[in-house]
């Protein structure tokens, strides 16, 4: 049973408040937003640090949902994704990590070298351009949830690819928001 | 003409179109799973309004937070509205709310509609 306490002893020297690993839906979506939520509203952050967040945890989380689709209902890696909220000082840190095949690392690799390379009026630009000119995916989503995330954050996006065998990959991404 | 008059639900913005009243509301929070299809009543019920409107059509956003897939559908209702006239848009913001001030900002480069901006 010592992994429980190894488990407890990660999460504080990480600083993280909130570990969510499993099946993502909408449903499960509110309930982790609403946890966030009252972790913050107890702690006393300031409502525009609050909505960053917020904002920031609700584009991971319906990414994940989103992408969860794209497997098979019986594969292991449907349902295999981790949501992480983590809280320093000066800091709030919000990362997700879920399966992708390699063609989709590719792409989501370039996407987000892409964004991270824009100013602040770039990705202005890009959301811009996004917004009127795309049509709404199969799966609901924008397209926009990455331009997002850096716009609120106003941080660069961090990302990581581990190999899992198979052609897939695990995609991590996280994303900073300062609190001061 | 029927009035669409939705509560707020944790993932879900109140919406009030009241045509006889002249009371026209999109606020709180808007993050739902498929915004295509809870934005379409709104699309469809601003199209049939279109067709005999009021004189003048002040539509309220106050809006907490919205996910990026209903941004996309917010530009949809306010580019029904865009054909309209007599519309304008009354653009609500938190006052420290610097990104909801900027995202009604955008909206009103992108449609020719007058934007009023508020703060609550």
């Amino acid at each position: 049973m010592k992994y429980i306490y190894d488990l407890h002893k990660t999460m504080l020297s990480r600083n993280l408040i909130l570990v969510y690993e499993g099946e993502f839906t909408q449903e499960i979506t509110k309930s982790v937003l609403a946890m966030a939520e009252r972790n913050m509203d107890s702690m006393g952050e300031e409502s525009s640090i609050k909505r960053k967040v917020f904002n920031v945890m609700v584009e991971c989380l319906q990414n994940i949902v989103k992408h969860s689709e794209d497997f098979n209902p019986l594969s292991s890696k449907r349902n295999a994704a981790i949501f992480i909220v983590g809280k320093e000082d000066d800091r709030y840190i919000v990362t997700s990590g879920n399966p992708v095949d390699t063609e989709a690392a590719n792409s989501l690799k370039k996407r987000i070298d892409e964004i991270n390379g824009l100013d602040k009026e770039g990705l202005k630009k890009m959301y811009k351009d996004i917004i009127k000119t795309n049509h709404l995916s199969d799966k609901g989503g924008a397209g926009l949830g990455f331009v997002d995330m850096a716009r609120k954050s106003g941080q660069k996006l961090e990302y990581d690819f581990e190999d899992m065998g198979e052609g897939f990959h695990f995609f991590s991404i996280t994303t900073t928001v300062l609190r001061f | 003409m029927e009035i669409i008059n939705l509560e707020g639900t944790e993932d879900t913005p109140k919406i009030l179109l009241d045509k006889g009243n002249g009371i026209f509301e999109i606020s709180g929070r808007s993050l739902p799973e498929d915004s295509a299809e809870f934005y379409q009543p709104v699309l469809d019920w601003i199209s049939a309004y279109g067709e005999d409107p009021n004189p003048e059509t002040s539509f309220v956003f106050k809006l907490e937070y919205f996910n990026t897939a209903s941004s996309k559908l917010i530009l949809d209702v306010l580019s029904a509205l865009e054909d309209i006239e007599g519309v304008s848009i009354d653009w609500y913001f938190h006052e420290d709310d610097e990104d909801m001030e900027e995202a009604g900002e955008e909206f009103s480069e992108l449609v020719e509609i007058p934007f009023d901006f508020k703060t609550y």
